[in-house]
């Protein structure tokens, strides 16, 4: 049996909504015969009637009833049909479920899933990586899977937290990754994992930039380097402890994340480890991200506004040679 | 359980009222406010009731607004002077079971509803006692356990927060309960709000909506925020029934609100009131009102709804001037009561307090040393 990112977030739903009945799916076209703009719920409204639900182009609306369903005891999973266009659901996401803990002492368990991040062709309004910004506000888990057994445990478990989890999933990982089958159980939320070990350097990553620099670290290998990849998997909570004791096989460090790059992950993990394991590195930390421009549409552009592995190792050999 | 699937309708409750729906559409009830409206014979059985909640009300936000020109209130204050009549109709039909998400000039409907003046005391005040225990202030309260919704300020946000509950309870099979939620016809305005009332429509929840166009948006007046005919009109265009109402006379707010509640109970499509005052302070009590012009006035909407319901009362004798005074001296009573108990209550410190914004302790983010101490 061969299973793809994609299918495991469609099992992960399906198993949801077969064990809980608390559970139901919100979102635009992911019901009836359709399935979802990627399929993600296929065959899922026929098998739980009524509990998968096509909605309005509204995606303030959505969430918002997602909320008011949580507080009523639901667990809504809101399928964003593109990361992109959460954008008019932010009010809802970090304003009324993000502040709902702290301020009524009652949390929200929404999972809200982001087809995020880029792929070839899809320009500036499909291809976003907005883990940075959720992450930012206070009140959310943000979960950034970059394989396919963490794609199917950490959507059962974001459902079963009771606080509001933003789900990035990779559309560019949905058709390329592959496993032969799905685990019972994952590593515990909020741990990061060690993807590669090595010595000589430390790459923190996740998501799809995972790959990237999984096949950088590769390369590098030939040259008689041993570099360690991280895989954040949550990017809140961030492993810090995971990162630190890395840092301190390796001494160097390199963060790799495909959103913008003023802030977010990468900037976060830098600061910490300087802060907090400044005594343990040999040579400046350095990031890459993408471009600060928006995301472009030509295949040529777009491979170059990216993090690639080619661009990620040329990174790492400056870092191993300072 | 929750909605209508692809192949049909899962609820026969549904379909009925579903049906009802595209037969009903032409009993869109636009009844206008006759032009000098005189007060109805106050035969609503709730209409001594309501006055009580009224008085309190007015009586509890005139000590507020006190207190905050003595500087004893952190942050703002906001009442709803001249919505007393309006927003005590929203509350007093509402049972256990049924949602409410009120807005910022509401408190006439909260006390009816039942939310303790006491919690609204310790809000203001920031007791650690009261619901939001210092860390939310003023308007911004609730207990959605009790179905009182703990309003965001984003104006417009609520509207689909309780069409998900009403969802819920929908689909645990509860029977005969309600949402109801207020908008300022300046919340009208936002995306959120226009968004929250299609898909109430859309999913065929019991929802009213009870707007009051007050005639401004902090300083902003009508013909700024909307170029509407008429907002009640938008009930047809959402798939709501609609009613207007003169929100200075309570017979009618009892009448409409009441008879907005009891369809929505019976599954009619969710309910739209357009409610017409004057807000009769200032957007919140740092502001003097000075734009709100004297033209404006003088319109019957104008009316002062606590005056005109107490001249009812006296007209029609429904209470002596002896029972009057009891009730004006009680109401007293208990807003004194309200904040001599909060004041005595600690308020919270920044030491003691639990800085976690999540439920799940072990997912607390540990910034450490980089960031915040
Ligand atoms: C989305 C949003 N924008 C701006 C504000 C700031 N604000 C608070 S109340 C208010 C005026 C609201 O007017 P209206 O809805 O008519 O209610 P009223 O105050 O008249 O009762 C504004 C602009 C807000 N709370 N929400
Ligand atoms: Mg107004």
């Amino acid at each position: 049996m061969s299973i793809t990112y994609l299918e495991a977030i469609r099992e992960a739903q399906a198993k949801l909504l077969h064990d809980d009945k608390r559970v139901f799916i919100y979102g635009q076209d992911v019901g009836g015969s359709f399935g979802g703009a990627f399929k993600a719920t296929k065959g899922l409204a026929k098998e739980f009637p009524g509990r998968v639900l096509n909605t309005p182009i509204s995606e303030d609306a959505m969430v918002g009833t997602a909320i008011g369903a949580a507080l009523e005891g639901m667990r809504p999973i809101v399928e964003m049909q593109f990361a992109d266009f959460s954008s008019v659901a932010l009010n809802q996401i970090l304003n009324n479920a993000g502040t709902h803990y702290w301020r009524t002492n009652i949390p929200v368990p929404i999972t809200v899933r982001l087809p995020s991040g880029g792929t070839k062709g899809s320009g500036p309004f499909h291809s976003q990586s907005m883990e940075s910004l959720y992450a930012h506000y206070p009140g959310l888990i943000v979960m950034t899977p970059a394989t396919v057994e963490d794609a199917y445990t950490m959507l059962i478990d974001a459902v079963a937290i009771d606080d509001p989890v933003v789900f990035c999933e990779h559309k560019y990982l949905y058709y390329h990754l592959k496993a032969d089958n799905l685990p019972n159980d994952g590593m515990p939320v909020g741990k990061a994992r060690i993807a590669r070990p090595g010595r000589d350097l430390t790459i923190v990553s996740y998501s799809a930039m995972l790959h990237e620099s999984l096949s950088a670290a590769e390369e590098i290998a030939k040259e008689g380097f041993e570099i360690e990849v991280v895989d954040l998997r949550t990017v809140k909570p961030l492993d810090t402890a995971t990162v630190l004791a890395s840092v301190a096989r390796t001494g160097r460090l390199l963060a790799v994340g495909e959103s913008f790059p003023w802030g977010g992950v990468t900037a976060e993990v830098i600061a910490r480890v300087s802060a907090e394991g400044f005594h343990l590195l040999d040579a400046a930390p350095a990031r890459i991200n993408a471009k600060d421009t928006p995301i472009p549409y030509h295949p040529n552009l777009w491979s170059t506004h990216r993090p690639s592995s080619k661009a990620i190792a040329a990174k790492a050999r400056k870092i191993l040679r300072e | 359980m929750l909605g209508m699937t692809d192949g049909g309708v899962f609820s026969e409750n549904f379909l009925r009222s579903r049906l009802d729906v595209g037969y009903n559409r032409p009993m869109l009830q636009t009844a206008r406010p006759k032009k000098k409206s005189q007060p109805k014979a106050p035969a609503h059985e709730k209409y001594l009731e309501a006055f009580r909640w009224m008085l309190l009300t007015r009586t509890f936000e005139e000590k507020l607004a006190s207190m905050y020109r003595g500087g004893r209130i952190t942050g703002g204050v906001y009442i709803g002077k001249g919505q007393e009549a309006v927003s005590v109709a929203c509350g007093i039909f509402l049972q256990k079971g049924d949602i409410f998400a009120p807005l910022i000039r509401d408190q006439a409907g909260r006390s009816a509803f039942g939310e303790p003046l006491v919690d609204v005391a310790r809000t203001y005040l920031g007791s650690r006692a009261g619901p939001m225990r210092g860390r939310d202030g003023n308007i911004h309260r609730g207990k959605p356990r009790d179905g009182q919704l703990a309003m965001i300020s984003h104006l417009g946000a609520m509207v689909s927060v309780v069409v998900g509950s009403l969802m819920a309870k929908r689909g645990r099979g509860e029977k005969n309960f309600i949402g109801l939620t207020t908008i300022g016809e300046g919340g009208m305005q936002t995306g959120a709000s226009h968004e929250g009332m299609n898909i109430a429509a859309v999913e065929h929840v019991p929802l009213v909506v009870v707007a009051t166009n007050n005639h401004y948006a902090y300083s902003t007046p009508n013909d700024r925020e909307f170029a509407c005919a008429n907002l009640v009109d938008r009930a047809r265009g959402y798939g709501f029934e609609g009613y207007e109402l003169d929100g200075t006379d309570l017979a009618a707010c009892l009448d409409v609100i009441g008879t907005a509640v009891k369809r929505a109970r019976a599954g009619r499509p969710p309910q739209l009131v357009v409610a017409s005052i004057l807000r009769l302070a200032g957007h919140g009590e740092h502001d003097d009102f000075s734009y709100v012009t004297d033209d404006i006035r003088r319109e019957p909407f104008a009316i002062d709804c606590l005056q005109r319901t107490e001249a009812v009362i006296r007209e029609r004798e429904l209470a002596d001037a002896e029972t009057l005074k009891r009730w004006r001296e009680e109401a007293a009573e208990d807003v004194e009561n309200a904040f001599s108990a909060a004041q005595r209550e600690p308020v919270p410190s920044g030491d003691d307090e639990d800085w976690s914004a999540i439920s799940r302790r072990d997912l607390v983010d540990e910034i450490g040393e980089g960031g915040s101490s």
